[in-house]
């Protein structure tokens, strides 16, 4: 007898039964063992059709080719840089990746990035064994000069994102603050001091309640009574 | 002494009360809190991260690091020595073993999860409340896991199999009947015991009577471990 | 050459602003909770803000040091766990972790918060042995004054054990008896970050302070020990300008003991 167990959207936590029956198709974050499909890991129930998948709530960030993340400059290399993405593994960033400049045989490579220096920067190729090759040829990315960096979890990421970019949107027309999100779960924020601190409790206040419903407009009001403007739930415009 | 019934009263099968906690240690990557009676346990969760030095390294997946630590004032007497020790590093090493069989790192290749059990409070039962807060803590962190994992020592003293001992029961030793403290982990969706130790005496019929009460009480751990997750987790849906 | 993360952090004490929102003398709000651990004879955890340290006192009876036979015996030790932070390491306490006791140390006894010859069951043969561990469960900064403010709690909630015939502590007979305790000290400590001063720092502060200064002060207004830390150096007037700081957060400190 097929039956489901669990509806669209609850939270699932690992060993919860998800479904009884053949015809349910474990997808990312659930497996099967005989007839049931069970979830192995903390996140919401997503329910399409017979697929079954879990939308994680936390973890940690697992690196994908095409993603943009941010990362800092910590050792200079022979022929590029080392860049440490706050986890456990580190990119190099070659020469040939860093600048649409010419850089001559020879150059002092410290010169152009030094130690410490904070990178907004895309994955290239990522191998089997997480060896990492980063490039900052590309529209938005650059060193990241001020600012300063917030931690979050990597799960996290597309809710503080939001919608089109809705969130991030939202909160650069209330603080007026620049803000930069790499998807390691590193943010980088730019502006007034208070613009800032604003910003970084909605980050914050993002992450605690993203389980929750109705988070973009909580998000609008809080930022709204935060600053006393008046902001737009509306996507990302160009050049953001 | 003799032992028609238990010093607190409780049940054969029951186990002293219990509070479970998930999200305790906000620097960690994940961490929750375990208290059975007065034997409290927390785990903090910190990974994957880079593993050194490097010859400790595998190719092929994460290595999970796990240490146990009675926190200096936490003992039932005199003060511990801080610097753990081989009791402790052995129980460091059983709690690995008892949380691989659910745990799937080779997403995460030459990294190390570290999970650190620090017990402020102690009555018995340390080394399963550590289990029970390190595999919450896994699930909070976000790590891919088959299954939970709960643990509790269930025993023998004089007739009676009895369930999660408290220090007292250990000690009630007559010269007739030694007493047994079986510390067991269970993974409920499979019935299987990921560990198992044995201090004191006891016959094959008891030992297979005390495992089948262990598999029983870590089944109903294992709710109090889900419910603690779902609790932070919990809210309803969200919105996009 | 300057940290960018240092110059932002001095971009906002221009401002009198600081990363979480606060002026430069504002404290995060502080929790004291009693008991925490049946184990102990006292126990405390404090909560600054989202850092969190506990504190444990055992109680056992040894014999004097032959230097001190007509006192008891103290002893304060302090371990950055590393489940506290990714920043500590498993293993022998770190310098970090060892400053840490040794100024909580200093504060207690020199306080004489405990009158150490109140602990002489006999002397120069028996006396009562104290010692208070302090354990960082969550750093999100202010270790120091979090950590001494839970030893003094630990020491508050504290019962004696009771003395079995063969002169040991009985852990099965504790008292109602309290510590014999003088006097509460509290350290402050007090940031210097290019010419601003500053208390109850964040993680991102005690990265780029200039120098520091605790002070541990008496319920009277005096001072019993002090600590300066970092790189950077301070004028007279500038510790006393320091000083007066620390005295006055440390009054409102103290009443959130609730004891």
């Amino acid at each position: 007898m097929e039956s489901l167990h669990m509806k669209d959207r609850d939270v699932v936590v690992p060993g919860d039964i998800v479904a009884t029956g053949m015809g349910f198709l474990p997808s990312k974050g659930t497996y099967r063992e005989s007839d049931k499909v069970i979830a192995d890991r903390v996140g919401l129930l997503s329910v399409e059709g017979k697929v079954l998948k879990v939308v994680p709530l936390t973890g940690g960030y697992a690196p994908k080719i095409g993603d943009r993340v941010i990362g800092q400059v910590n050792d200079v290399l022979f022929s590029g840089w080392r860049v440490d993405l706050f986890g456990p593994y580190s990119a190099v960033l070659g020469v040939k990746d860093a600048t649409n400049e010419f850089i001559g045989r020879g150059a002092n490579l410290a010169e152009i990035f030094g130690l410490g220096d904070i990178v907004v920067c895309k994955l290239i190729n990522v191998t089997s064994q997480k060896l990492i090759d980063v490039s900052l040829r590309g529209p938005g990315l650059r060193q990241l000069k001020g600012g300063r960096l917030i931690k979050v979890n990597a799960a996290k990421v597309p809710r503080i994102i939001g919608k089109d970019g809705t969130m991030v949107s939202m909160i650069k027309q209330a603080t007026g603050i620049n803000i930069v999100v790499g998807m390691n779960g590193m943010v980088w924020i730019d502006g007034t001091p208070e613009g800032e601190v604003v910003a970084a409790e909605t980050i914050q206040k993002i992450q605690d309640e993203a389980h929750l419903g109705g988070l973009t407009n909580r998000i609008k009001d809080f930022l709204e009574q935060k600053t006393g403007k008046k902001v737009e739930p509306r996507a990302m415009q160009e050049g953001e | 002494m003799p032992y028609p019934k238990r010093f607190d009263g409780r049940k054969s099968d029951e186990t002293r009360p219990i509070v479970a906690k998930v999200g305790i240690i906000p620097r960690a990557d994940g961490s929750a809190m375990f208290q059975i009676g007065k034997t409290t346990a927390y785990a903090a969760v910190y990974g994957p991260r880079t593993l050194h030095p490097k010859w400790m390294q595998n190719p092929n997946t994460g290595v999970l690091r796990c240490e146990y630590n009675m926190l200096p004032f936490s003992g039932h007497g005199e003060r511990v020595r801080p610097g753990g020790g081989r009791r402790a590093r052995e129980i460091g090493m059983v709690t690995e073993n008892a949380l691989l069989p659910v745990l799937d790192l080779r997403e995460y290749p030459n990294s190390v999860v570290d999970v650190y059990i620090d017990l402020p409070q102690t009555d018995a039962g340390t080394r399963c409340a550590g289990i029970t807060a390190a595999a919450m803590a896994l699930a909070d962190a976000g790590f891919e896991m088959k299954d939970m994992v709960a643990a509790v020592a269930v025993g023998k003293v004089q007739d009676h199999v009895l369930a999660d001992l408290t220090y007292d029961e250990e000690q009630n030793k007559t010269p007739e009947e030694g007493v047994a403290d079986i510390p067991v982990a269970f993974m409920p969706l499979s019935g299987k015991l990921t560990l198992l130790q044995m201090d004191g005496e006891v016959t094959r019929e008891d030992l297979k009577k005390a495992l089948t009460l262990g598999k029983e009480v870590c089944k109903r751990i294992v709710d109090i471990q889900k419910a603690a997750l779902r609790a932070k987790y919990a809210g309803g849906s969200d919105d996009e | 050459m300057m940290s960018e993360q240092k110059q932002h952090v001095l971009k906002y004490l221009a401002k009198n602003i600081r990363f979480d929102g606060r002026k430069p003398l504002d404290y995060r709000d502080v929790t004291v909770e009693y008991g925490i651990s049946k184990s102990a004879e006292g126990s405390a955890r404090v909560r600054i803000g989202g850092t969190e340290v506990i504190a444990g006192v055992k109680i056992s009876i040894e014999k004097p040091y032959p230097d001190t036979p007509d006192k008891g015996n103290l002893m304060v030790n302090a371990e950055l766990r590393p489940m506290a932070s990714p920043k500590f390491e498993s293993g022998p306490p770190s310098d970090q972790g060892i400053e840490l006791a040794r100024v909580v140390d200093r504060g207690i006894r020199e306080s004489e918060c405990i009158d150490v010859h109140d602990l002489v069951i006999k002397e120069g043969e028996l006396v009562w042995s104290v010692s208070i561990d302090i354990v960082a469960v969550n750093d999100e900064g202010n270790l120091f004054d979090a950590a001494g403010l839970a030893a003094l709690a630990a020491l508050l909630d504290a019962r004696m054990p009771g003395k079995n015939e063969f002169n040991k502590a009985d852990y099965d007979k504790r008292t109602d008896e309290k510590l014999p305790l003088k006097t509460r000290p509290v350290p402050i400590t007090v940031f210097k970050i290019g010419a601003t001063f500053l208390v109850d720092p964040l993680s991102d502060e005690e990265e780029n302070f200039d120098a520091r200064l605790t002070v541990a002060c008496k319920d009277d207004g005096s001072l019993a020990a002090l600590q300066k830390g970092g790189e950077g150096s301070l004028t007279i007037d500038e510790i006393d300008h320091m000083v007066g700081i620390a005295l006055e957060r440390s009054a409102w400190l103290r009443e959130k003991l609730g004891r």
